[in-house]
């Protein structure tokens, strides 16, 4: 199953239009609103039921920010966000409360987002006292059962987060978003703080998880490799906006977008045997200030390919051949007419 | 070995402990290598594994207490780290040995500006004047290509992006051309486009000063690029020790083999599923008496309980602590006297 595409009948489960989120910049005494930090602006994908679509990207391209604005942890700026066909985009309190159990999150540093105070078994049972009525008895076979699903011993269930391991931490946090049977779950870097050899252990178990569960992932993460172990389709963010979005396999076999390329050949190579030392790119510069993004293409003041119509117009996110879409103005000819891309068209057609 | 040049560093037996409220932690046990003029000595290992730990007690960089250095010697230009008085290490960290950190946001000070931080060490250490240093600091931050040098000179390190002052911690530690540098996860912090570039600096580097690097990662695809010799650690120890190519290559050491096998790459093929070393690394309550990886290890046998393997030499300048024969794919003999290493 681990390799299984998702069927091909295989419906959206979370559909993202034009996704904005702007942080407010306020100067001076009074607090005045000066500009924004774009840190997602115009996002659109679909997320289909049963895959895991990896969103990559390096530190400040608003990556988390766009997960945790799917999960509406914001008010967002603008946009459409559907999960499972409801619109929560500008849904109110209780509409989400409603929403909550079908959408969770699991996050970067399981020391942070696990309460000392609490034990293991109020940890994970805390979702089930907010959102069912089940009685004690109920909840603590429901919270064993959790625990054995994550592989943690039930024995510990009245430790305390301390007591464990970075690796096995990260596994309570798993279980707590597993707690009320969620259809969607955003890992939002669930692995950056571990160490490589308790990386593939919990990796392993998010797989597994999905194939028993049918869960869909929004896998966040800088890591391109294990993206490209995890993912079935690829999302590459720059600067606030997605540059490329293909299945995994053409993503990394052909990466289209000079960004992609860029990012996928600054990857150091563990295996020497399949080092492609010659056509390495090296990026000049920094990334932008996403307060201040440069005119027309994002990617315009680092591109290597860059083009004098990159410097006045920005490009469109366009599907260029089945399945694969990029926002580059490299891609113009033969590309579909950008007309016909009405908001109803599916954004995750492989077809 | 003599076809090989005398080494710049060589340390021996080095035993550090901590001692906690909750007992004692043996984070360096026994811990021996050289480095040779010119060479970069890439070290790997998880978070734990000592690899920090062993390079800040070889020049007194540990407070003591929680830290004690507990033996070994650590040779540098023909006098011992470990003893030498405090004042003439303060001249030689710094001067002869640079360093440079993880974190390039904590390591410099948000107060002074970028040029006086580089200006400073020169000043002690090279007793230049106020105008000649100024000189030297514009010179090393061209050399590690920070734009515009002339003017940043006198901006704060917040003003500088995370790539850029790591170069600024490059340039510090250059400041004095020291024989050796120190780096502890250098890119770790770092955008993989911007390691890309600071990896690409390091080379360049190389090249033109020619200083001995000690380059400390979790990651085997930067220690794959750039180092000369590996050492692999693991729960306070070497492990593995070995050219990078028959490193890679050749793979002695039951945990070396598994860490090559847990990376997804982002070219060649793609595993269905990732292979897992099961458990957790060791607790480093007491010195080792067996195999610290054993219970981790798919080879273990007898002997692993029995005794802490030494170093065998498994290949030329190559050696690894373990008991199984992986050649033969059979337990090694009883240890040959000089086949051992570290006897």
């Amino acid at each position: 199953m681990l390799d299984a595409q998702p069927r091909p009948d295989g419906r959206s489960l979370v559909e993202i239009r034009d996704l904005r989120m702007w942080f407010p910049i306020r100067t001076g005494l009074l607090k005045r609103h000066t500009g924004n930090v774009k840190a997602v602006d115009g996002v659109s994908f679909d997320i289909r039921e049963g895959e895991t679509l990896g969103l990559v990207g390096e530190s400040g391209c608003g990556k988390s920010t766009c997960g945790r604005a799917i999960l509406r942890l914001y008010e967002i700026t603008g946009g459409s966000v559907k999960i499972d066909g409801q619109e929560i985009g500008d849904a109110g309190p209780n509409t989400l409360r409603r929403m909550r159990p079908t959408m969770q999150m699991v996050f970067q540093d399981p020391q942070a987002s696990l309460n000392p105070r609490m034990t293991v078994a109020r940890i994970i049972g805390e979702p089930l006292d907010e959102h069912t009525k089940m009685s004690r008895r109920e909840k603590t076979a429901k919270v064993h059962d959790l625990m054995d699903q994550v592989g943690l011993n039930r024995a510990f269930a009245d430790r305390y987060p301390h007591e464990f391991s970075g690796g096995q931490r990260q596994r309570i946090g798993i279980a707590r978003a597993l707690a009320l049977n969620p259809k969607f779950i955003v890992c939002d870097e669930p692995i950056a703080a571990l160490d490589v050899s308790i990386q593939a252990q919990v990796v392993n178990l998010l797989e597994e998880l999905q194939a028993e569960l049918g869960l869909t992932y929004l896998f966040i993460s800088h890591d391109l490799s294990m993206v490209r172990h995890i993912a079935t389709r690829v999302a590459v963010m720059y600067l606030g906006k997605v540059a490329e979005l293909a299945p995994r396999e053409e993503l990394y076999g052909e990466p289209l977008h000079p960004y992609t390329r860029a990012l996928l050949s600054a990857v150091p190579e563990p295996d020497p045997e399949a080092m492609g030392g010659s056509n390495r790119t090296i990026l000049k510069g920094d990334v932008p200030s996403p307060s201040n993004p440069p005119e027309g293409c994002n990617f315009c003041t680092r591109c290597p390919d860059v083009m004098e119509v990159c410097h006045r117009v920005d490009p469109e996110f366009r599907q260029v051949r089945p399945g694969r879409w990029v926002a580059c103005h490299l891609f113009e000819e033969g590309a579909s007419s950008p007309s016909n891309r009405a908001d109803t068209e599916s954004m995750g057609d492989t077809a | 070995m003599p076809d090989r040049p005398e080494p710049v560093l060589d340390v021996r037996d080095l035993k550090t402990v901590f001692k906690t409220r909750t007992g004692e932690v043996h984070a360096v046990n026994s811990i021996s290598f050289d480095l040779r003029p010119g060479e970069l000595l890439g070290v790997v290992g998880e978070s734990g594994s000592g690899k920090s730990v062993t390079m800040m007690s070889l020049i007194g960089l540990l407070p003591s207490p929680p830290a004690q250095i507990r033996g070994g010697t650590v040779t540098f230009e023909g006098r011992n780290l470990l003893t030498v008085p405090e004042a003439d290490l303060r001249k030689i960290r710094g001067r002869r040995i640079g360093f440079v950190f993880q974190d390039p946001m904590t390591s410099l000070n948000p107060v002074f500006t970028v040029g006086d931080q580089i200006i400073e060490p020169i000043r002690k250490h090279m007793r230049l004047d106020r105008k000649a240093a100024r000189a030297r600091a514009l010179e090393l931050m061209q050399l590690v290509g920070i734009p515009d040098a002339a003017r940043r000179l006198t901006d704060y390190p917040h003003q500088f992006s995370g790539g850029m002052r790591q170069r600024v911690m490059i340039a510090i530690a250059l400041a004095c051309d020291p024989d050796i540098l120190i780096a502890d996860e250098p890119t770790t912090a770092l955008d993989v486009t911007i390691q890309a570039q600071i990896l690409d600096l390091v080379h360049d580097l190389r090249e033109k000063l020619g200083m001995a690097i000690v380059w400390i990662t979790h990651d085997l695809g930067v220690i794959a690029g750039i180092a000369d010799r590996v050492m692999v650690m693991y729960g306070g120890q070497v492990v593995e020790q070995a050219p990078v190519k028959e490193l890679f290559a050749r793979p002695r050491h039951p945990y070396t083999r598994a860490l090559l096998k847990t990376i997804p790459s982002v070219r060649g093929a793609r595993a269905p599923k990732l292979t897992v070393i099961e458990g957790q690394p060791p607790i480093l309550g007491a010195a080792p008496e067996a195999c610290s990886f054993r219970d981790r290890c798919p080879y273990r046998f007898a002997a692993c309980d029995a005794a802490n393997p030494p170093r065998f030499e498994v290949g030329p300048r190559h050696d690894a602590a373990c008991f199984w024969n992986f050649d033969r794919d059979a337990p090694r003999d009883a240890a040959p006297a000089g086949e051992a290493l570290n006897a």
